[in-house]
């Protein structure tokens, strides 16, 4: 396939918007997991706890 | 430090540093030599004795310096290294109130035309730029280089990494200032908003962007703390993207190596595009990443606080990545851009709400339980009003993007208001409250020289802006009417210069607001004189006490 400007939109509006939908959706699942609770407790207060 | 029995030696940096300046000192002259303007043969001189006195400094040091370097730990504490830090605090001073005092001449000069002196050095056209520079870049640049170097090292809890390469980026970026800055004065541009600079000097920038990343991923990666600090992202993202901004938005072709001039390879409105790509995140990763990086640290550390929400934190750092890159075209309404780029600049920009008050609640309620600390420290008041103001640009921002809107704010003095509610307000703030910090940290001291000053300056600045803004919002709405406004017979009723006549006031009220921010700033620096030479030592291990208001 030729790479002009109909077929990187094309690219763009598909793949591109998947692996941007799909890297989001992993960074807020990141966040939220549960069993992270804890480690960001601890990081919320790194500012804090420094020798 | 004690003479051990190893035998004291140049190490591979030094010595490397030391050919490569030299070698580079004599490229230089042979330039300056060849050189097919004065600017140019005078940047090469400049750049030329630079790398001498890099080469002598660097023996220098060989020669004062213990055979061993210093330790990564001492006394099991991280051995921090906070040279490069004290150096970029206080450039970032320096080039504040050059910058803003530019600013303030530059106001004026826009009332009474008679300031440009007829002269082509001190034209508003060459001074412009070296305002925005000397602030955004210089100022700006040089907090973030000073807070970066001092979180990285602070919350990874490790020493810096690198021995000369910290200090090579400082001082390379404030070479490049130097460039940049009498470049502009003497003529040297290449025509391009907030990336002025020619040729010559992006490739030093490159050069020097290159290794402050590598010092600070390096940095990240001999950390003991194993979280990495959401500050540091943001640090992080910064770094990184300013490089891609830089490298895509100045590809260019110098038409020989001996001379200033250069051509950029994109063309007509793709090359409009770029620029603003570039120019709307040089706001979005420069003046906001960076500084909400700043945020993050110094504010729950202000406060004694921690982050009201580090989960908050990490979804509006993806959030804010991912829509600020698309924003740009917001700056190429109603021009030869296809309309639908125009609307997807504006879409995004509206989108961008979102994360930025993100940023902005989590800035904010990280006061819960701590908001008395408001009276009583104006310091952590600098910081909390620089967040609110935060909140207001990026509400204003988005506003402003909406094509309706634009039609009347486009081209306007509305814009100007609206970046300098952004810049004084939201990231000068957070800079003074940042500096106000680190300089008793840095220095070993109990506490600022004056709480009253600091007072001072805030509440002088504070009605700066203000006079500022406000004189812009009326200016802008009014040039905006003025513009569009028709007669009867559907002619143009104003000719421009009736609305220059109209705009006279407010500009005299904006150079008020201004004189106010600068009288605010030196203020500051004769705080911070006093606190260095003057103040009372810390005691050593005690952390500093912050909202101490009962002293002087």
């Amino acid at each position: 396939m030729p790479i002009n400007f109909e077929s990187a939109t094309a690219f763009a509006a598909s793949w591109g918007l998947a692996y941007f939908v799909v890297l989001f959706i992993g960074a807020t699942a990141y966040a939220l997991w549960p069993s992270k609770r804890e480690e960001f407790e601890h990081a919320a207060r790194i500012p804090l706890t420094e020798d | 430090m004690t003479d051990r029995s190893t035998i004291k030696q140049m190490t591979w940096g030094e010595g490397g540093l030391v050919a490569v300046m030299a070698a580079f000192a004599v490229f230089a002259l042979l330039i300056a030599a060849n050189a097919h303007t004065q600017a140019y043969a005078f940047h090469a001189y400049v750049f030329s004795a630079s790398a001498v006195a890099a080469v002598f400094a660097i023996i220098n040091r060989y020669y004062d310096r213990p055979a061993e370097l210093p330790a990564q730990f001492m006394d099991g504490k991280p051995n921090y290294n906070m040279g490069p830090v004290k150096f970029a605090t206080i450039a970032s001073m320096f080039w504040g109130i050059a910058g803003f005092t530019v600013g303030l001449l530059i106001a004026l000069q826009l009332a009474f035309p008679v300031l440009n002196f007829d002269l082509p050095w001190t034209s508003f056209g060459r001074l412009r730029p070296l305002h925005t520079s000397a602030v955004i870049f210089a100022f700006g640049g040089n907090v973030l280089l000073a807070t970066s170097f001092y979180v990285v090292q602070r919350t990874s809890r490790a020493r810096l990494a690198g021995d000369l390469a910290p200090w090579f980026v400082i001082l390379g970026y404030n070479l490049f200032i130097v460039i940049a800055g009498t470049g502009y004065l003497l003529g040297v541009t290449q025509g391009k908003e907030y990336a002025e600079p020619e040729w010559y000097a992006d490739l030093w920038l490159t050069v020097v962007w290159v290794v402050y990343l590598l010092v600070f991923l390096l940095t990240l990666a001999k950390r003991t703390e194993p979280h990495i600090y959401v500050a540091n992202w943001f640090y992080l993202a910064f770094i990184v993207t300013i490089a891609v901004l830089h490298l895509v938005n100045n590809a260019a072709i110098p038409v020989s190596i001996y001379s200033p001039k250069s051509y950029i390879v994109w063309s007509g409105l793709q090359d409009a595009m770029v620029q603003w790509w570039y120019g709307h995140n040089a706001v979005g990763f420069f003046l906001t990443a960076g500084f909400l990086a700043i945020m993050y640290y110094f504010i729950p550390k202000r406060a004694e606080r921690p982050v009201y929400s580090y989960r908050l934190s990490i979804i509006h750092f993806w959030a804010l990545i991912f829509m600020y890159i698309w924003a740009g075209p917001h700056h190429l309404h109603f021009t030869a851009l296809p309309d639908w780029a125009q609307t997807l600049g504006m879409t995004f920009s509206i989108m961008l709400w979102m994360p930025s008050w993100g940023g902005m609640i989590n800035g904010l309620m990280t006061l819960s339980g701590a908001w008395d600390k408001l009276r009583t420290d104006p310091v952590l008041r600098m910081l909390v009003v620089s967040v609110a103001f935060y909140g207001m640009s990026t509400f204003e921002g988005p506003l402003m993007s909406i094509k309706a809107v634009n039609s009347l704010s486009h081209y306007t003095d509305w814009t100007i208001g609206h970046v300098h509610s952004g810049a004084l307000g939201w990231v000068g703030y957070v800079s003074f409250g940042a500096i106000y910090c680190l300089v008793p940290w840095l220095w070993n001291k109990r506490e600022l020289f004056s709480m009253r000053l600091v007072n001072w300056h805030f509440w002088l600045s504070t009605i700066g802006i203000v006079f500022y803004i406000c004189a812009m919002w009326v200016a802008g709405i009014m040039q905006g009417l003025m513009w569009r406004a028709y007669t009867a017979l559907g002619f143009l009723e104003y000719s421009f210069v009736e609305t220059t006549e109209a705009l006279h006031p407010m500009y005299i009220i904006r150079a008020l607001g201004g004189a106010l921010f600068v009288a605010g700033a030196l203020i500051m620096a004769y705080n911070l004189y006093r606190t260095i030479y003057d103040g009372e030592p810390a005691k050593a291990v005690l952390e500093p006490n912050p909202a101490l208001a009962s002293g002087h």
